[in-house]
């Protein structure tokens, strides 16, 4: 093992055998499924049974409505004030103005918001009580209005790829998802590298290690350690998550899918139903292979192997390009309060990348897009859109280009930090400015 | 030599001394020039450090002496001169040899004492197995048994002293650069890190001492170099600098009447004080106007019984105090240098 070898594995080492590291390598994907769990959890919970009461002078609803498990309904013709309402036992009311029909508007008052699920259930409902009756004043025939009644899909295809659906917005989502994870791991561990340079300043371990090895031999060991801690931390943290989410899957199967089922139902039918003619169930088992089929389609279409490859590629070289600007921080000033000044160009070029990539998932050949993905500070997440639709490929120049940048200017960053960081080192009690930093550059090895 | 004072018929052996020590220079500084910026850290810094000595390199804060090492060690490059390793240019393998102590020095607090001893070691080329062994010869030597799994932050600063000197010697280089070694450490261990400095010398191994402490430079080192305001300003073996700073007082003590002798010194000599310890009178005189030891004992030898006569030889914090202190007289401070 060489000098940088033992640099490397000490930084992994001690990191690694760390108890945060364990912590966090649990931790994470823990938060990850949990998050995910409670959302599905919170959007499936009921707030308790609802007992609706429908005020309906008109006498357009009454009786007409559908009611579940946890939605009961009651019929009023007359008035019922605000007081009245408050003092009665049912949890929300549902007024029909006598000219529904026109205006197609209903309001519903309640003590406690009722569920997403329930105010879908609750118009979709009503909905089908008004078309009826609005079928039945028209004098139209059901059977007719079911024959006319279109719901139309529009299917996008890309001329270039002919005979393919496109699904390019999905696709920017996932190349946007992989941006991302640029982004945070760059955020992350571009920030210990900083902590560990300056800790070693700090606590003058440098001066002593700087007599056996070179001051880039030194940074560049830490900052390929630290690489490699982070790869390790993610490796972990997608073999638990999938396990954990496949523990957890097979554990809530029953439960989701059933109560999911009956609670997304109703509202597929309506979008479904008249178009396919079928059953409630049916229309639901459609949606869900039509979704397969699409995420199908995606992977197939996609270069998976070419996709992860210059994934790699853009974490690495995105990596490597800021944690050297990281150490050259660290290695400047003397503590942490005194790396404001430095963070901010450094972390702009960040942000600005995630705003771009924002702005890349909607319109993806926009100037902006293009600039960002060719300029290597912003490159690695935004070109990661771009790759994940198809479009780099598309124009290999531009992806060589860019790649051939990012290259360069890591080469050229590391250089320059590696300037910085060996005077910075050695300097103490000195507020350093952005001149004297300068000067650093230019002095004789 | 352990009160500053020298028999007075030593013979004078200068010019000797410094063509031998040209001829064994193991390491060779010439004409050394460092800027920083507009600041002139180096100016011109030229010296030998013979194979096998203690060479003390002193001089006030900020004058100079950690740029001057941090060359040596090649950890920053000159803009002008050379550093010559056993008469050839110090090269990046040579230096990986050297054993350096800086004086701020530190360990990663975190890290279990041998593993961290090992991890320097071993970054110092040294293989585990051989450099666990030392280790452990040297914890045992020093009785630092039982501290290989404490961390480092668990251990005192003279604790944590002991490792990094151990760590910087291990290795067994053939030259070491010491920063202010002594610095954390109570009496006992300070002692144990002299011997230890005395022994490695007495193998061969030739020491740079950089150190504030004066005693310790008239214990330890056998020549030394003191840089001021970026140049050399003295230099050349510790007694020779001593003689080269006397001032022709000497202790004179005798029996017999103060009067008379004060008489019988006459143009001879100025009595500076005069005290009576034991009943014997003890008096410290300065020759004057060129006056020999020889023409004052004559005039004084029929007035009283001599019982002792000792030149006084200043002690090098005197020296250091003086020759740091002639800023203002700088032509002075270069005659100093001839």
């Amino acid at each position: 093992m060489g000098k940088i070898g033992l640099i490397i594995w000490r930084e992994f080492i001690t990191r690694v055998r760390k108890p945060s590291f364990l912590v966090m390598t649990v931790l994470g994907p823990l938060l990850i499924v949990g998050g995910i769990a409670l959302v599905v959890f919170l959007g499936m919970q009921e707030s308790g049974v609802q007992n609706i009461v429908v005020v309906d002078k008109a006498g357009l609803l009454t009786n007409k409505l559908k009611e579940t498990d946890d939605i009961n309904f009651y019929y009023e013709q007359a008035d019922m004030s605000d007081s009245i309402f408050k003092a009665s036992p049912y949890t929300a009311m549902v007024e029909v103005n006598p000219l529904v029909l026109e205006n197609n508007t209903i309001q519903l008052f309640y003590k406690a918001l009722p569920s997403l699920s329930t105010q879908n259930y609750l118009s979709t409902e009503i909905e089908k009580v008004i078309e009826k009756e609005k079928l039945r004043v028209n004098q139209v025939d059901p059977e007719v209005y079911q024959r006319i009644k279109t719901s139309l899909k529009l299917q996008l295809f890309d001329i270039d790829k002919a005979g393919k659906r496109s699904y390019d917005q999905a696709k920017a989502g996932i190349g946007f998802a992989f941006g991302y994870l640029i982004f945070i791991f760059i955020f992350l561990y571009g920030v210990q590298v900083m902590r560990g340079v300056m800790e070693e300043k700090q606590n003058r371990v440098v001066e002593v290690l700087i007599s056996s090895v070179k001051p880039f031999q030194l940074m560049m060991g830490k900052i390929i350690g630290i690489a490699l801690v982070g790869l390790t931390q993610f490796l972990l943290w997608i073999l638990l998550t999938s396990v954990l989410s496949t523990v957890g899957m097979g554990f809530a199967k029953d439960k989701i899918s059933a109560s999911a089922l009956e609670q997304a139902g109703p509202q597929v039918s309506t979008q479904l139903q008249n178009q396919l003619g079928q059953g409630v169930q049916g229309a639901g088992e459609g949606e869900a292979n039509e979704q397969l089929g699409m995420v199908l389609d995606i992977w197939n279409d996609m270069p998976i192997a070419a996709i992860l490859g210059l994934f790699l590629f853009y974490f690495l070289g995105g990596y490597l390009l800021y944690s050297s600007m990281f150490a050259a921080v660290g290695a400047a000033v003397d503590s942490e309060t005194d790396t404001q000044q430095f963070m901010l160009p450094i972390t702009l070029p960040m942000m600005l990348s995630i705003f771009i990539a924002q702005t890349a998932v909607y319109n993806p050949d926009g100037p902006a897009v293009f600039w960002c993905s060719i300029i290597p500070f912003t490159s690695p997440v935004v070109m990661m859109i771009r790759i994940a639709m198809g479009n780099a490929f598309e124009h290999p120049w531009e992806l060589a280009l860019s790649m051939g940048l990012l290259i360069a200017t890591f080469i050229f960053t590391t250089w320059l930090a590696g300037r910085i960081y060996r005077t910075g080192i050695l300097m103490y009690g000195k507020k350093v400015t952005w001149k004297e930093m300068g000067k650093w550059l230019f002095y004789r090895g | 030599m352990a009160n500053g004072i020298a028999p007075v018929f030593s013979p004078r052996y200068l010019r000797p001394a410094i063509t031998a020590l040209k001829a064994n220079g193991m390491l060779v500084l010439e004409d050394i020039v460092k800027r920083y910026g507009t600041h002139l850290a180096l100016d011109g810094v030229s010296m030998e450090v013979p194979q096998g000595k203690v060479f003390g390199l002193l001089g006030p804060n900020g004058a100079g002496k950690t740029t001057l090492i941090r060359i040596i060690t090649r950890i920053t490059g000159p803009d002008s001169g050379r550093v010559l390793f056993n008469g050839t240019p110090m090269t990046d393998a040579d230096a990986s040899t050297l054993g350096y102590l800086p004086e701020e020095r530190g360990l990663y607090k975190k890290m279990k004492v041998g593993e961290q001893a090992l991890y320097l070691a071993r970054l110092k080329g040294m293989e585990k197995s051989d450099a666990t062994r030392k280790l452990k010869d040297w914890f045992a030597r020093w009785e630092m048994d039982g501290w290989w799994n404490k961390k480092v932050e668990e251990l005192s600063k003279g604790m944590a002293q002991k490792v990094q000197f151990i760590t910087t010697v291990l290795h067994s280089p053939k030259l070491l650069i010491l920063d202010e070694p002594f610095s954390g450490f109570d009496p006992v261990n300070a002692e144990l890190v002299r011997l230890e400095i005395l022994r490695l010398r007495d193998e061969g191994v030739t020491v740079m001492l950089s150190t504030h402490n004066m005693g310790s430079v008239e214990e330890l080192c056998d020549h030394i170099a003191l840089i001021d305001h970026s140049k050399v300003v003295l230099s050349g073996s510790v007694r020779e600098v001593r003689q080269r700073y006397s001032e022709a007082t000497y202790r004179v003590d005798y029996t017999g009447s103060k009067v008379a002798f004060a008489d019988a010194l006459s143009f001879h000599g100025e009595l500076l004080d005069h005290r009576e310890a034991e009943g014997i009178s003890i008096a410290r005189v300065k020759l004057l106007h060129g006056a020999t030891v020889n023409q004052v004992l004559s005039a004084i030898l029929p007035a009283v019984q001599v019982q002792g006569v000792h030149e006084e030889v200043p002690r090098m914090h005197d020296i250091f105090i003086r020759a740091v202190g002639a800023k203002e007289t700088r032509p002075a401070a270069a005659e100093m240098t001839e």
